[in-house]
């Protein structure tokens, strides 16, 4: 079973990407992403650009509507993603556990839906 | 009706609640096998104690009381769901109840409850939760928690597993004498689970967490009164106590973490380690030696070192060395790999480490932790930074992450 972890992070966390990458959060991720790797789980995950740099578009009666920044307006933020196969949720909840993100911001656990996807290719 | 009344009577409620829970879920049950009506019937009684009380007083047996009620409130529950599920006692227990009078005495159900609990046919992974919910009480919501999963699936898995009770033919006894070592096992394993996840759970910091092993304590200790002769029960309780003992100590500062060797032992409780010794003393005096004595020994050996300033591991390694023998988890190994490397050098105990086959530990933290440690201690600095890297990523409590990080530097 496949599934994403999306991690929803604190502007705080999406700070320290400024940093000069020796600060603790950066490293705990860097800890994390090896492990990751190492499991042999792991199939896929980026991390995405800060919030701000997010833009909305939503079709109103034929006309664009662009909104500057992201879709929700909400104090955590989707900072990046990750994919793995995994036998089961709570092998995914573990997972998540484990993220740094997880202490500071939220981790939430989707599976992918393959036959949603069968539906439309 | 003034405040301090009313508060006095809810912690009265509360405490009965807590102490007779289990007793008069195990008696309901038993004679059922019914344990989802039993829970209903008794959470019913308890809310109506707690309209009653607070203005008739707490009556003088507050257990009968409830009883009573649970009783009332039982055989209302199976009326309901009717016949068509009840099992044949069940139908026994509602023919009786015309007649019979409520015993002053009951007896104490729990043991049989808490083998049922345990029982094969019941997945091994619902047996702490069951524990947790029949014996003493918490909701699926605090389990869920604990367990990490949510509470709808904790409420569904334990709801599957209260259905296989009933409809399974489980039997609700005291399993013979041939298969009682191994029975029993599960229940102490239960327990301990219970224990290790409230330990794990950001000890001493997360008040879930703390309140998770101290209901695995309490546990241990209705099982110890329940089977006093048995010294792997003994055993388990004073592992437990000895780990109880140095809570405190295991926090520095702003929840820093502090690992046992660095622990100040003046700061462990030194009433939870005399009564872990007794236990101990008593367990051993039985002549019939397991896995919780040993494991429980080898933490009265590290407690030793708040009299005598130094830790024997030298008798730590001799006790890991029979462990390894019954029981070679992945934590015993990587815990006798830790006791050789203090015994006989960093070099020996990366021996052991290597052993220990890889695959089964791609996932297990501590085994990453000590490699580490010994790594560093070898000066092997690269292969040390890939193993606290493996370390910290599997780490999920955020203070032990940040040890690590200093560690690997």
């Amino acid at each position: 079973m496949q599934f994403a972890l999306l991690a929803y992070e604190l502007p705080e966390a999406f700070a320290a990407r400024k940093s000069d990458g020796t600060d603790s959060y950066t490293a705990a991720w860097r800890a994390y992403h090896k492990a990751l790797v190492e499991s042999g789980s792991y199939l896929a995950g980026e991390p995405l650009e800060v919030p701000e740099t997010g833009t909305t578009v939503r079709l109103n009666e034929g006309k664009r509507r662009v909104q500057d920044g992201p879709f929700a307006d909400t104090k955590e933020q989707l900072g990046g993603f990750i994919i793995m196969e995994l036998p089961s949720l709570d092998a995914a909840l573990d997972w998540a556990a484990r993220c740094p993100t997880a202490a500071t911001g939220a981790v939430e656990v989707r599976p992918l839906a393959p036959a949603a996807k069968h539906r439309i290719t | 009706m003034n405040g301090s009344v009313q508060e006095s009577t809810h912690r009265a409620i509360e405490r009965v609640a807590r102490e007779s829970y289990g007793r008069l879920v195990a008696y309901l049950s038993s004679q059922t096998r019914d344990v989802a009506s039993a829970e209903d019937a008794l959470s019913n009684a308890l809310v109506a104690a707690l309209k009653a009380w607070p203005g008739d007083g707490v009556p003088q047996n507050p257990e009968a009381w409830l009883l009573t009620a649970a009783r009332r409130s039982f055989i209302d529950l199976v009326r309901r769901r009717q016949v068509a599920v009840a099992s044949e006692p069940t139908l026994q227990l509602l023919r009786e109840e015309r007649e019979v009078m409520l015993p002053a005495e009951f007896p104490d159900d729990r043991l049989k409850l808490l083998f049922v609990c345990a029982h094969p046919a019941i997945d091994s992974s619902v047996h702490t939760p069951l524990m947790l919910q029949t014996v003493l009480g918490l909701d699926a919501a605090r389990i869920g928690h604990a367990f990490l999963v949510s509470p709808t699936t904790m409420g569904q898995r334990l709801v599957r597993a209260k259905t296989k009770i009933r409809d399974g033919g489980i039997q609700f006894e005291v399993p013979q004498e041939r298969e009682l070592p191994q029975r029993l096992d599960a229940v102490l394993e239960a327990i301990y689970a219970a224990f290790g996840i409230g330990w794990d759970d950001m000890a001493g910091v997360d008040q879930s967490g703390r309140e998770l092993a101290e209901e695995a304590i309490w546990l241990g200790r209705v099982l110890l009164q329940l089977m006093p002769r048995e010294a792997e029960v003994r055993g388990l309780l004073a592992l437990m106590l000895h780990c109880e003992a140095r809570r405190r100590a295991r926090r520095g500062p702003e929840g820093r973490y502090i690992p046992l060797s660095e622990q100040d032992s003046e700061q462990w409780s030194l009433p939870l380690i005399e009564e872990a010794e007794r236990h101990l003393a008593e367990a051993s005096s039985r002549g019939r030696t397991g896995r919780f004595q040993l494991e429980a020994a080898i933490q009265s050996v590290h407690a030793e070192r708040a009299r005598s300033g130094r830790t024997e591991w030298g008798a730590i390694l001799l006790f890991y060395e029979q462990l390894i023998r019954i029981s070679p988890t992945l934590g015993t190994r990587t815990g006798h790999a830790a006791a050789v490397a203090e015994a006989k050098g960093s070099e020996a105990g990366l021996a052991v480490l290597d052993a220990i086959d890889l695959e089964s530990v791609s996932g297990y933290q501590p085994y990453w932790a000590v490699r580490a440690h010994l790594l560093q201690r070898l000066a092997m600095t690269s292969e040390a930074a890939d193993a606290f890297d493996r370390a910290i990523g599997l780490a999920e409590d955020p203070a032990v992450r940040q040890f690590l990080l200093q560690r690997r530097g």
